[in-house]
């Protein structure tokens, strides 16, 4: 189990690489120009430019700056934001907990509906159920992110006054950031009404992210499911005389899973990229609309710096998925 | 009263083009400590027959009998529930691919002793006894090993040792066995099916062997029902099965067995394939491949004669190994390969 976890840890290595030479030409070939766009409408003068460039390091060759930029990763240094010259990994660190909170409920809800919901449809395949379940799911998974995030605030924020529009909690609480996640931070301060309140702000940014994982678990679920019920060994379980919730929750989901989990780990990639969205419509300060931010700004380090740590993370969530495969599998444990 | 009696059982299945009967008045009465066999080539409805009395085929299935009773129990009345309570503790089944027959996801203790649970009970140490005791009776060396390893560690003869240990792990009054060998090398396959005969004759089951091989039946079986294109086509005891076959089939079937084929070059074989869903002929569903036939078994379906205790389904039953077909002489003249070799006997 150990050789396994190191072999695909070494596996990462040249993934990492790619995704920095792909974060660091990605900026870069943008139009525009951080200097000038800092510089406004006034304009700059052409001493200044050349002053600011240099002191950025914007003059020395591109192979030269991206070295800079891999010897700086390796000390775990990304370099200063250009806007506001503080670290990289500071301004990532105290807003990733607010994108990874969001992510987490997020995928919470898409997994606890888009299972049982899979389940059920290969259960009752063919049936009325199993059409409106799949129906459901394909249109959930063809909705534009802002639209259905826009649609739902109308509905619930706007007329039915259930939920609240934007932000992370009401103006009536204060937390001190612990961990940077406000439902924990509420309860190491054990203000009930705070946690109730964060609570209540996550609702509709979770629904909204978690909409499209959830549709594409629930199909998952559903064919991975149906696969294995036309298994000899489910055939087997029917034959010992066990129940039919067993055989299907124990015999056949347990198989079933090994699949699902791998898409599981890969919605953790799409949560990130729809958090960009999901984030600039609630006003959720994460590093998604952070990211927006910095692109506009052409912040370069800060972009580049955000990418590869996002980067980072999916590659890691995708380890533990494969390690989770083994716990699942004994035919990869063994 | 018979252990399993079944009368006139028959299988459909829906499909895009209409019902398809898989399975056709098939009658079987096994009575406790018996051991039957079914036959038929692959196509012949034997599983099918078998997972119909299990109760195992997919919802598309229909199955309907004139008479489908276990132990004086009508299985078509009871609920699920009572059902399950037959299925895996009265009556248990092992099947064809050991390999594939135990899920991936558990140990082979577990997967026991889910089914002790389900049926005995008793506490979790009385469970595990007992499964360690199982996988000894059915010859798992090291058992204590064995009990903990996963599906994917064993051989395909150590699979299917297991599905057995399972199957008999509830005293079972009847276990069917459907092909236990057929994926199976043929070393291991003698030993399997021995341990079969050694089980059902130490603990009194009644046993029902599916099979294809002729040779399998001889050896094992009191009583044999063949199948074809899911109609039972004879039903006798073994030994005038062997000595007196009925229906044409039956006959060919026997002379396609190596140790009746004598000196003869090549072993006979009977020509084409079982008809599917699309290609079934009209008349008798054996005719083109029956060198008997003659243009009444083309046309009209035969019945069994109602004074034929082997209720074979043919137009001209064999009498003493000769058919009264008035196709029969122009066969033997026309086709000298595959004509019978009653003769040459094992």
């Amino acid at each position: 189990m150990f050789k396994f976890f190191l072999v695909k840890l070494a596996q990462l290595v040249p993934t990492f690489i790619g995704v920095t030479i792909v974060a660091f030409a990605f900026i870069r070939l943008l139009p525009g120009d951080p200097i000038l766009l800092m510089a406004g409408e006034r304009g700059i003068s052409a001493e200044r430019y050349a002053q600011l460039e240099s002191q950025m390091g914007f003059d020395r060759s591109l192979v030269v700056q991206y070295l800079d930029f891999l010897k700086g990763l390796l000390h775990g240094d990304l370099g200063n934001s250009l806007v506001t010259h503080a670290p990289v990994m500071d301004e990532f660190m105290s807003r990733f907990p607010a994108t990874l909170e969001l992510s987490l409920f997020a995928l919470a809800f898409a997994v606890i509906i888009g299972l049982p919901a899979g389940v059920l449809a290969a259960v009752k395949r063919g049936k009325t159920l199993d059409h409106t379940i799949m129906g459901v799911s394909l249109t959930g998974y063809s909705m534009p992110i802002f639209w259905w995030g826009l649609l739902l605030i109308m509905l619930f924020s706007s007329t039915l006054g259930w939920t609240p529009v934007s932000g992370r909690i009401s103006y009536m609480y204060f937390i001190e950031p612990v961990t940077g996640f406000m439902t924990i931070d509420s309860l190491i301060a054990g203000d009930w009404g705070a946690f109730l309140s964060s609570l209540h702000y996550l609702i509709l940014p979770s629904i909204v992210l978690g909409t499209i994982p959830l549709a594409v678990i629930a199909r998952q679920t559903r064919s991975s499911m149906l696969e294995v019920l036309g298994e000899d060994y489910v055939r087997t379980a029917r034959a010992k005389g066990l129940s039919n919730f067993r055989v299907i929750m124990v015999h056949t989901l347990r198989n079933a899973l090994i699949s699902v989990v791998t898409v599981i780990g890969l919605q953790v990639g799409l949560l990130l990229a729809g958090a960009i969205l999901t984030e600039t419509i609630f006003s959720w300060p994460g590093i998604g609309k952070w990211m927006i931010d910095a692109i506009s700004r052409r912040d370069y380090p800060s972009v580049q710096g955000g990418l590869v740590l996002i980067a980072f993370i999916v590659m890691i969530v995708n380890l533990l998925v494969d390690l989770a495969y083994g716990v699942i599998n004994p035919r990869i444990r063994h | 009263m018979a252990l399993l009696d079944i009368e006139g059982l028959s299988v459909r299945f829906k499909t895009s083009s209409g019902l398809f009967a898989a399975v056709e008045g098939v009658d079987i009465n096994v009575d406790r400590g018996e051991v039957w066999s079914i036959v038929g080539e692959s196509g012949s409805g034997k599983s099918v027959s078998m997972l119909a009395t299990m109760g195992l085929l997919p919802w598309t299935a229909q199955v309907t009998a004139d008479k489908m009773t276990f132990d004086g129990q009508d299985l078509q009345q009871l609920s699920s529930r009572q059902r399950r309570r037959i299925v895996g503790g009265e009556m248990s089944m092992i099947f064809q691919e050991p390999m594939s027959s135990l899920n991936p996801c558990f140990t082979v203790g577990t997967q026991i002793d889910e089914m002790i649970k389900q049926h005995l009970g008793g506490s979790r140490k009385e469970r595990h006894e007992r499964a360690l005791d199982l996988l000894a009776q059915v010859g798992i060396p090291d058992p204590a090993r064995r009990i903990k390893a996963y599906p994917h560690q064993l051989s395909g003869g150590m699979s299917q040792r297991v599905m057995i240990a399972m199957a008999i792990s509830c005293n079972p009054r009847l276990l069917i066995a459907d092909e236990p060998t057929t994926a199976l090398d043929v070393t291991i396959q003698a030993q399997i099916l021995e341990l079969l005969l050694r089980l059902q004759e130490d603990t009194g089951m009644a046993l029902i062997l599916i099979t294809h091989d002729m040779g399998v039946v001889a050896e094992t079986a009191k009583h044999v029902v063949v199948q074809y294109a899911g109609r039972q086509v004879e039903k006798q005891d073994v030994k005038s099965l062997f000595a007196n076959p009925r229906h044409p089939y039956t006959e060919a079937l026997l002379s396609a067995l190596p140790e009746r084929a004598g000196n003869q070059a090549r072993l006979p074989t009977i020509p084409g394939v079982v008809p599917g869903q699309h290609d079934r002929p009209s008349g008798c569903l054996f005719n083109p491949r029956c060198q008997y036939a003659t243009e009444h078994c083309r046309e009209v379906e035969p019945v069994p004669a109602a004074d034929d205790p082997a209720r074979t389904l043919c137009h001209y039953p064999l009498e003493d190994g000769i058919s009264p077909s008035p196709a029969a002489a122009g066969a033997a003249r026309d086709n000298p390969q595959s004509s019978p070799h009653r003769e040459v006997r094992p």
